[in-house]
């Protein structure tokens, strides 16, 4: 009788993949369908940004970290520009607040509805993408009204913001809003959030017990998605976040079990309503007249000193810890984001489950690949 | 039995005259016009059905779709195919280059197999064999052996996967398609494709669909396991394209590639029209199909095309509106439920025939 040798057998999947968002590599053993381990290989997008970040002046750093999360530019920005103030003891005048906020939260709302949909591309629904992506559109069009950009805004600068709120941006932020919150996402839900299919290929998938997501040290959606309700936000609050009247969305285990991809998603789809209600109220609040840029000195120099500010991006805690040696150009920026923790706990989640599985806990995760590696 | 090879051979032998010299020739000419007509409607029904996806998707996704080439975009298709003819034609190093050319066109001509028996309405069927419904489910299953074939032949570990996921996939979802065909050729007592289309009627209540509550259920059963059969999203899992890249034809470029993507929306129409004459009523319109005006048996092909069309429709409407399933999911949906329910349809469709001497449900109404 003939043996047959039962093989593994070892898939590249990426740096080019459709389902490896930017450019991720997993390398992944396989048994058939199933898989025994998918390891992540990072690295491919470093571009050096801390280094870079020693080289240049605190003011010229901005444009970078547009970059650090394309998806999430201007909270990237916000996250620096507040480091910078902090140790540099600057403070933003109240309009400029209010003109952050509204950004980040749009920012916000763009980078969930590219999360939830990407996702959703990934298990093979396309139509829901492209009805997130023309929601996007008009968060672009949003932005560039606002900053002359549509994707790497680079808008707040330190000790402000670069432009003024330009006439009707208002009237259409909240009509955008209004329309998010009350029309498309009722529609969405009814669309796909609630289709069979989709709540059979992600509830009890890529599981994260609360002890884990501790262990594994998830910020943001991933962590509240495993029911731990710690918004940065709420909890430490930033900026002008203290003023707004808005809740913390967590995993609660809707269709499956707690802390299972379909919370992740469910997460970000609340978060989309609490991030349009936090716009809401600041356009109400805003002071209608006021600076928007607090002069910095030039040249711009901080005192020798270090400090850590970490602020709630859409894809979790970004922290940036500065060491100022009273020149000109930081001694040290190191930049934390949530994209990599992320990735750390995916090759744990993939023991064992399907190749379509893999796919789903990626998506779920909302890995974006410049994030890691910055 | 008439089909559009014995009317060719009839209208030869009486213009020619019948000799023993000439009947061999007759034959072949009787079947091979319309088997190249054939290939130029697949062909055509193909680039056609390419067009309307396009534009159904792109209503669905709030798009404008394919409008530069002619009005509405209509000539699309045309450009893409001669895109495709253009496109160089790349075959990998490391593959097994006779199994990697063979495989299209396997698929591609079992996909063609299986249009000769599909009756398009009035004498439309180029050979109206008396195994049509069981050559239809015999030769549509050939489309495994190009997928593995392709996929195997390809050296990429991304074909391999998808090639077996098909033969997974399109062998399990044979048995529930295969059953819930059986259960009408269980009620007309014959495979011929015109007879079955001939026992139905012009209204919904004379279709097979209709005919008790057993094949009801399995017109569904064919339908969500045709669309497993054809590889249409939700179970498109051998081109599965976040998970598997392409599947089987990831390394195909070219024509190679089109022959690939022709047979698909080929198969698309195939598994629509089955429905169409099997569940609907084809294209009776109650008048005999062989002995009426030219006008009637065009409009019985208008009629079988309006219905074929809009379960096509069904199917492209389904793949934008659904995401994917699993493929664990998929196969127990097939042998748990599919297959079960299909051999419930088909012992209680026999107990009804039985039980009430083979007439249907509204037969008994409408006398």
């Amino acid at each position: 009788m003939t043996e047959f040798a039962l093989e593994e057998m070892i898939l590249n999947m990426g740096p080019h993949h459709p389902s490896t968002h930017g450019v991720l590599r997993f390398i992944v053993r396989t048994d058939g369908e199933m898989m025994l381990r998918a390891t992540p290989d990072v690295g491919f997008l470093h571009r050096g940004i801390e280094k870079i970040a020693e080289l240049m002046p605190y003011e010229s750093f901005m444009p970078y970290t547009d970059r650090i999360d394309y998806l999430s530019s201007l909270n990237c920005n916000l996250g620096y520009a507040l480091t910078v103030e902090r140790l540099a003891g600057i403070e933003a005048p109240e309009k400029a607040e209010y003109l952050r906020v509204i950004g980040a939260e749009l920012t916000r709302i763009g980078s969930h509805l590219i999360a939830v949909g990407a996702l959703l591309l990934d298990l093979g629904a396309v139509t829901p993408f492209v009805h997130a992506l023309r929601e996007r559109e008009t968060y672009n069009s949003l932005m560039e009204m606002l900053c002359g950009a549509r994707l790497t805004h680079h808008y707040v600068r330190i000790g402000g913001v670069a432009f003024d709120a330009p006439d009707g941006f208002i009237e259409k932020a909240l009509s955008f809003v209004n329309h998010l919150e009350y029309e498309f996402l009722d529609e969405f839900n009814k669309l796909i959030s609630f289709n069979s299919i989709l709540i059979k290929r992600l509830a009890n998938v890529g599981i994260i017990t609360p002890e884990k997501a501790l262990e594994f040290t998830l910020v943001g959606p991933n962590l509240r998605g495993s029911g731990i309700k710690f918004d940065l936000r709420k909890d430490e609050p930033y900026s002008i976040y203290d003023r707004f009247d808005f809740e913390i969305p967590s995993g609660s285990g809707k269709f499956g079990v707690q802390g299972d991809a379909y919370d992740r998603y469910w997460v970000r789809i609340e978060e989309i309503k609490q991030s349009c209600r936090i716009v809401r109220q600041a356009i109400n609040q805003m002071p209608e007249h006021g600076e928007i840029k607090t002069k910095i000195s030039k040249p711009f120099k901080i005192p020798a000193g270090e400090i850590y500010v970490r602020t709630e991006c859409p894809r979790g805690e970004l922290g940036f810890y500065l060491i100022s040696a009273g020149g000109k150009t930081p001694y040290r920026l190191k930049i934390r984001t949530g994209s990599f923790s992320a990735m750390t706990i995916i090759e744990e989640l993939s023991e064992g489950v399907m190749v379509a599985d893999l796919v789903a806990i990626i998506g779920s995760l909302d890995v974006v690949a410049p994030e890691i590696d910055r | 039995m008439y089909s559009l090879a014995d009317i060719i051979y009839r209208r030869m032998t009486e213009t020619f005259g019948a000799s023993d010299f000439l009947e061999p020739l007759f034959t072949i000419v009787s079947y091979l016009l319309p088997c190249i007509a054939i290939l130029g409607i697949v062909s055509l029904i193909s680039g056609a059905l390419t067009l309307l996806e396009r534009k159904i998707s792109a209503d669905i996704q709030n798009r404008i779709g394919p409008n530069r080439v002619g009005p509405f975009g209509i000539f699309q298709f045309i450009v893409d195919g001669v895109k495709l003819l253009l496109k160089e034609d790349i075959i990998p190093d490391a593959a097994d280059k006779k199994l990697f050319r063979l495989a299209p066109y396997i698929v591609f001509s079992s996909t063609v197999l299986a249009v000769i028996v599909i009756p398009f309405g009035g004498p439309f069927i180029v050979a109206d064999l008396n195994i049509g419904l069981l050559f239809i489910v015999v030769v549509s299953s050939l489309v495994v052996v190009g997928f593995m074939m392709s996929g195997w032949a390809s050296n990429n570990k991304w074909a391999l996967l998808g090639g077996i996921r098909s033969a997974a996939q399109i062998i399990s979802y044979e048995i529930p398609v295969a059953l819930s065909l059986l259960t009408v050729a269980l009620i007309t007592g014959t495979f011929s494709m015109q007879e079955i289309v001939k026992q139905q009627g012009l209204y919904p209540w004379q279709w097979f669909i209709l005919h008790n509550p057993f094949t009801f259920i399995a017109f569904f059963i064919y339908f969500v396991s045709s669309l497993a059969e054809i590889n249409r999203l939700p179970f498109d899992f051998p081109e599965a394209e976040s998970e598997l890249v392409s599947g089987y034809n990831t390394e195909y470029s070219g024509m190679r590639f089109g022959f690939f993507f022709v047979a698909e929306f080929a198969n698309i129409f195939v598994s629509a029209a089955l429905a169409a004459a099997v569940f609907l009523g084809g294209g009776n319109i109650g008048i005999d199909p062989y002995n009426s005006p030219l006008g009637y048996k065009l409009l019985m092909a208008l009629v079988f095309f309006a219905k074929a069309l809009s379960l096509c429709l069904v199917t492209i409407w389904v793949r934008w509106t659904l995401p994917r399933l699993r493929i664990d999911h998929m196969m127990s949906l097939c042998w748990k439920y599919f297959i079960p329910i299909s051999v419930f349809c088909l012992v209680l469709t026999a107990a009804w025939l039985v039980a009430f001497k083979g007439n249907g449900v509204f037969w008994r109404i409408a006398g």
